[in-house]
């Protein structure tokens, strides 16, 4: 593939995800040496930049559990000219939205202070830099609109790759057999 | 009657008595579908078998073939609905797949996979349907039930127990457990009965025998459902009528 004039610049961040897809495109090994010869990082772990400048590319992981991932999620939304949902937990909750069924509150007094082995007086958290966790988790095309989705927990880093790969040659993502799974 | 109809611009011959999706299962075409086991009376419910008939959508697996019929199938239009059948039942239950013992082997996700379903699109529902552990050796996970009905009809026309049945009305249409308590265990469902291996979906469940298969030699790892015709190919009437 031809180095396209202008590096794509791309950002990457994740939400309600466990960082399992981020490390599954590390999973691309030595063609992330190829890759960075087609883009640029933006707001990502891999740069440690904390906000999302105009980017052409944003990749999410997670859904939204939180009201930070919501911030998070706009920004992305508002900067990136495409959007990629990566990831089951950002296609449709993931394993996250389990507790979709459960009462909040119920959920936090177990974890924080009725569960065994908890320290005595253990509270649930409630300081103000903590983000308000919402009382349900969202996929995020429920959220903001999505451009393109590439399910899988993880995506398979080939998934990964040909997914890039077709969007930076300006080709339609088609993921065949093998490629595309939802587990 | 016997003869032949086209299914997109191909002859397919049929048998007296057969469906179109008979028909197309034994010349090796494969059909999308949910609710038609090769062992049961077509029941026509899940739609994902809609075909274009003479122009007309119609559900192939009910549907007889007739001689000069020209159907259409695998098209761009009809792949469309299919998807969408798939993206609704999705997000009525609660799939996760990741944690799923029917990964791999279920109908529902690989239909999704042929089809190209990257997305659930519509809003989830995220309903609260509690498992039923309550039976030494079988486990019933409703969050993934699609309705399909072929527990209950395993159970009521082979193992002549009716364990399973439909209850409540649209939206509120569930599966229930035909016991004063609600609970398998209550019930003489048995892990050997018919019932017990016709979901094509991830609710009922053996015990103790979750994710034995690795992931890669799971049935539609190997293949895509859609080259898995053979699998589903019509039996004859005869072993239907008995099952
Ligand atoms: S039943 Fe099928 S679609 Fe549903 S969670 Fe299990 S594998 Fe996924
Ligand atoms: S439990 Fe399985 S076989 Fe029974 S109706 Fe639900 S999806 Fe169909
Ligand atoms: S397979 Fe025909 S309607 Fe379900």
């Amino acid at each position: 593939m031809n180095a396209p004039a202008k590096k794509l610049r791309v950002a990457t961040t994740s939400l309600a995800g466990c960082f399992g897809c981020h490390m599954s495109f590390l999973d691309i090994d030595e063609r992330i040496l190829k890759l960075v010869e087609l883009v640029e990082f933006d707001r990502s772990p891999i740069t440690d930049i904390k906000h999302c400048g105009p980017c052409d590319l944003g990749l999410v992981e997670g859904g939204v559990c939180n009201a930070e991932n919501v911030h998070v999620l706009r920004e992305f939304r508002a900067n990136c000219k495409i959007l990629v949902a990566v990831g089951a937990c950002a296609v449709n909750g993931g394993l996250p939205a389990q507790r979709n069924h459960l009462d909040l509150r119920d959920i936090l007094e177990e974890v924080y202070e009725t569960e065994g082995g908890l320290a005595r007086g253990s509270k649930i958290p409630n300081d103000p830099e903590l983000p308000l966790p919402l009382d349900k988790v969202h996929p995020i095309h429920e959220v903001v609109k999505i451009d393109y989705f590439l399910p899988g927990c993880p995506p398979p880093a080939d998934a990964i790759w040909k997914f890039l790969t077709d969007l930076i040659a300006g080709r339609t993502p088609v993921m065949g057999h093998g490629l595309l799974h939802y587990d | 009657m016997t003869g032949t109809f086209t299914l997109d611009g191909r002859e397919i011959a049929f048998e007296p008595g057969q469906t179109v999706m008979q028909a197309a299962l034994a010349a090796g075409v494969f059909v999308p579908h949910l609710c038609y086991h090769p062992e049961f009376r077509p029941h026509g419910s899940c739609k994902l078998c809609t075909m274009k008939i003479n122009g007309r959508p119609a559900t192939s697996c009910t549907m007889p073939a007739v001689a000069g019929m020209e159907v259409e199938s695998d098209t761009a239009e009809i792949n469309d609905k299919r998807r969408m059948l798939v993206q609704m039942l999705l997000v009525e239950g609660n799939h996760f797949c990741p944690s799923c013992e029917m990964s791999g082997n279920c109908k529902l996700q690989a239909l999704g996979y042929t089809l190209g379903v990257m997305t659930p699109h519509f809003t989830h529902f995220f309903p609260d349907r509690p498992v039923d552990a309550s039976h030494p050796e079988m486990l019933l996970d409703f969050n993934r039930c699609i309705l399909c009905e072929l527990c209950i009809r395993a159970s009521a026309e082979v193992d002549k127990k009716n364990v399973f049945a439909l209850s409540g009305r649209g939206m509120k249409k569930h599966l229930v457990v035909n016991a004063e308590s609600g609970r398998l265990a209550d019930t003489d469902f048995a892990a050997t009965d018919k019932a017990a291996e016709v979901c094509p979906v991830g609710v009922i469940l053996k015990k103790r025998r979750g994710f034995a298969v690795p992931i890669g030699k799971r049935t539609y790892d190997i293949k895509p459902i859609n080259e898995q015709a053979e699998r589903f190919k019509p039996v004859a009437p005869t072993v239907r009528e008995k099952a």
